[in-house]
């Protein structure tokens, strides 16, 4: 967050203070009021946590018992009912998904910023636009060519899909990374007679590598949060998380802590790769055209 | 795929140059060759099966029926458009995507104003406001439908019930899901959105130029007036922005609808009922038809979305 360092010079600071000498009262309730509007969006993650370490009879109170006795009966529940294959295939289809994405990406953000092809802005568009196009559209085909070439229920070929589904975003991401490339340090280096492989390493690298992480971190979390294909195209043994999830819930007895404990372990991927990539999320999720 | 047609137009792979020696040919591929992989890849993957969707949505084709597959030219989209079903769903699609937009992107932006200043524990805020973005979505549709609005334990109901017992009375206990179906698919959406809008909007109102600002300052200009006459024109493709692709993302919301009220209680939208006609029904040329009809409402975002994203992208590049 290049921005905020900037806003901190010793000049704008000096010029916020003084402006909080002259109406500490409104500075005091705006600062008041951001942090209540965080706390509530955070609330009920907060509450989601709690509830998971209570016990299934604690946590259907009402009103709520806030202090009850802490227990991981909900934990224990969830996994005693055989998550890990689906958390496996996840975490497979998210991976090697991220791994593939970069592998396509890499080349072609290369071809689309330091040696751009004609054309380049057209090809960028047509990335940009095919991300633009509902997944629904395109279901059908996809699950008949499945059932055609007997490939239902095969984490391989989710993980595929979700490649063409990460792959516009990272394309943006990295060609927006790549732009940042000093183009008078690679001529330096080509006269120099630096081949490809070390420009790449000395040059390129240093400048791209945290790019890449957050377009990775970006991708892994699209890819584990999809519900729509692996539901349609996955049965027992090719089973996600997610999917995993939406099944967890049972009409009979109370079932909260565990659901908030599932919940919580399925997303506790995400949470971690998303505040590890907090400072490039907006990029990402931006497609590259906000930094 | 007008959208798509339009970018490309002059983007199919450049006829060879003018000046066709062997070596500038060549030349020309081995610059184009790294990007051939990803490209075709796309075109493989996104593009073929929406021709695909496009051919079987003028078919009869019900795979329970595999003896009646045949042509039937514009019989499924009349059927599609003339169902109640799916005539409901395009007004829930519409209703569902205006208000998550809207309602995300108002509360983002004055979140995002928010922020936008210093303060003590500031980056604890910000980090506390993207957290609901980082709950798996199904995830966070269980967590508003059985831990927020179930009418017997949820923490809703549980505050309700603990506020009035303070207060000495009874308050009513309501039903929010099948009461206001639609709006607690919408809480829980904008509940995941706002943060999305609120990261772009901040991230435009940091690239505001500051000495601008300080110098209206100086001069005496009211927040007011700073904020109408320089802070708001500059953000303002920002907004556009973070509504058109957030109403990208929203138009093909699948995982709320599903968790939530499993298209119940009139709040199938067209993704879900598309998903139902194909996965359940096994309505297959129906089902293409619909999703036929819902590119084509796509498309009239995307066209916008992808204008204001390179007239972004314009002037970073200029």
């Amino acid at each position: 967050m290049s921005a905020i360092a900037s806003a901190t010079t010793p000049g704008t600071q000096q010029a916020q203070r003084i402006q909080h000498r002259k109406k500490p009262r409104s500075a005091i309730v705006l600062s008041g009021t951001a942090w209540v509007v965080g706390i509530l969006f955070v609330l009920p993650v907060l509450w989601m946590v709690l509830t998971s370490f209570h016990s299934e009879p604690d946590a259907a109170k009402n009103p709520p018992a806030l202090f009850a006795p802490l227990s991981v009966e909900g934990y224990k529940t969830f996994f005693d009912s055989g998550p890990w294959p689906p958390l496996l295939n996840s975490l497979t289809a998210s991976v090697l998904s991220t791994v593939l994405v970069l592998l396509l990406a890499f080349p072609a953000a290369y071809a689309l910023s330091i040696k751009p092809v004609k054309k380049w802005t057209d090809v960028l568009f047509f990335f940009l636009s095919t991300k633009m196009l509902p997944v629904v559209a395109g279901l059908l085909p996809l699950y008949l060519f499945a059932q055609a070439v007997n490939v239902l229920d095969n984490i391989w070929y989710l993980l595929i899909l979700y490649t063409s589904m990460n792959l516009p975003i990272v394309v943006w991401m990295l060609r927006s990374f790549l732009a940042e490339v000093p183009v008078e340090m690679l001529e330096a280096a080509q006269l120099d007679g630096a081949g490809l492989i070390r420009t790449l390493r000395s040059i390129i690298a240093p400048v791209v590598l945290p790019g890449i992480a957050a377009a990775a971190l970006i991708s892994f979390i699209f890819s584990w949060n999809e519900l729509l294909f692996a539901r349609v195209l996955t049965g027992t043994a090719a089973q996600t998380a997610p999917v995993f999830l939406t099944g967890f819930v049972t009409s009979q007895g109370l079932f909260l802590a565990k659901v908030c404990a599932a919940s919580l372990v399925v997303s506790l991927p995400v949470l971690i790769a998303g505040f590890a990539a907090q400072d490039k999320l907006v990029q990402g999720l931006s497609l590259g055209a906000v930094r | 795929m007008s959208a798509v047609a339009e970018s490309t137009r002059t983007g199919t792979p450049p006829a060879t140059p003018p000046d066709d020696s062997a070596l500038a040919r060549a030349g020309a591929w081995a610059r184009r060759a790294p990007l051939l992989p990803a490209l075709i890849f796309m075109i493989i993957i996104t593009q073929l099966p929406f021709l695909v969707t496009l051919g079987i949505s003028f078919m009869n084709w019900n795979a329970y029926y595999p003896d009646e597959i045949g042509f039937n030219g514009l019989d499924n989209y009349r059927r599609v458009l003339t169902d109640a079903n799916t005539r409901s769903a395009i007004v829930v699609t519409v209703i569902l995507t205006v208000s998550v937009v809207l309602i995300s992107l108002i509360l983002g932006l004055l979140i995002a104003l928010l922020l936008d200043r210093q303060f003590r524990g500031r980056g604890v805020v910000r980090t506390m406001m993207i957290t609901p973005f980082l709950i798996v979505p199904v995830a966070a549709a269980l967590l508003w439908k059985h831990a927020l609005l179930n009418p017997e334990y949820g923490l809703f109901n549980g505050v309700l019930r603990w506020v009035g017992n303070l207060f000495g009375q009874n308050w009513p206990q309501p039903d929010w899901i099948s009461q206001a179906p639609l709006w607690a698919i919408i809480a829980a959406l904008v509940w995941q959105w706002t943060p999305f809008m609120m990261l772009i909007l901040l991230a435009g109102l940091q690239s505001r130029p500051l000495d601008v600002v300080e110098a209206a300052k100086i001069d005496g200009a009211t927040s007011w007036q700073i904020f109408w006459n320089m802070t708001f024109p500059h953000l303002r493709q920002y907004i556009e922005l973070s509504a058109l692709l957030g109403s990208v993302y929203v138009v093909q919301n699948f995982d709320a609808v599903f968790v939530i009220t499993a298209g119940g209680l009139g709040t199938a939208n067209l993704p879900y009922v598309i998903y139902q006609l194909f996965y359940t029904a096994h309505e297959y040329g129906r089902a293409s038809a619909a999703g036929v009809i819902v590119v084509i409402a796509t498309i009239i975002i995307a066209t916008f979305a992808l204008r204001t994203v390179s007239t972004l992208f314009r002037e970073e590049t200029r």
